[in-house]
């Protein structure tokens, strides 16, 4: 017998909020980035689960989209943490406050 | 026997997810992260979508991880000194993510009815299908963005002469 969604879209959830704790909680550039990922994977199970629950391939395609736009920011997320750790010796999050009044 | 593999394939992520996140040593989130998206492609060939579960190998386990896993080595970052939270953003930071997963779960188990319904199967040739008919213009778009992240990313990692 097939999975029931609801089984899908739970685990969904604990992994975004395990994502949702990384961002929040590390202070590390990368540590960021990584959470924001695992959120994205989160929300593309729920997507394919919904797809499957109505039958329905465009959330599929949605998927497919999210994953090109994930590849996309990580890309530029790691240039700038590149770009950061060159003019500042370091990905802490919490050193970049040079525009804080 | 699906069910089995789901129940195997969600501990797995969740606990390699937790290692991902937690963890002090950058390579150690990175690689066990590895893990986690497997496990999700796991999770979409359940789910009758063939494609996405090797898109997902592909792009996120074969791609972005090891450009994440360059930057590390790269970078060669001290093990952040002062990456323990503070009092106030521990406290908060687990409310506020306890908070999300408790509402997705409680939202989940509520107000999803019934089962999986007879699928259409998402094979390459069906997504595609849709991908270059409905989607052409958001297709095409995504191509253009990725053309622009790269040269973005270029730009700014490059050196000034």
């Amino acid at each position: 017998m097939s999975v029931p969604t609801t089984h899908f879209v739970t685990l969904a959830a604990v992994l975004f909020a395990v994502g949702a704790g990384g961002v929040l909680l590390r202070r590390s550039g990368i540590s960021t980035l990584l959470g924001i990922e695992l959120m994205l994977n989160a929300v593309n199970l729920t997507l394919v689960a919904f797809a499957r629950q109505h039958g329905d391939l465009h959330g599929q395609v949605f998927v497919f989209f999210i994953m090109a736009v994930a590849a996309a920011e990580v890309a530029v997320g790691l240039a700038l943490l590149v770009a950061i750790f060159r003019h500042q010796q370091s990905i802490d999050v919490d050193r970049l406050n040079v525009l804080r009044w | 026997m699906e069910l089995a593999v789901f129940f195997a394939a969600a501990v797995v992520a969740v606990a390699t997810g937790v290692v991902a996140v937690a963890h002090r040593n950058p390579v150690v989130n990175v690689m066990s992260l590895v893990v986690t998206f497997f496990c999700v492609a796991v999770c979409y060939a359940l789910l009758a979508a063939p494609f996405l579960a090797a898109a997902q190998i592909l792009v996120y386990a074969g791609a972005i991880l090891v450009l994440f896993l360059f930057v590390v080595m790269l970078l060669n970052a001290p093990l952040a000194e002062s990456d323990q939270p503070r009092k106030l953003q521990r406290i908060f930071g687990l409310a506020a993510a306890a908070l999300v997963g408790l509402g997705g779960a409680a939202l989940a188990v509520v107000a999803i009815p019934g089962a999986g319904e007879p699928v259409a199967e998402g094979t390459a040739a069906a997504i595609g299908r849709l991908l270059v008919g409905p989607h052409l213009l958001a297709f095409e778009l995504v191509s253009v963005l990725l053309l622009a992240a790269l040269v973005g990313a270029m730009v700014l990692v490059k050196r000034k002469a």
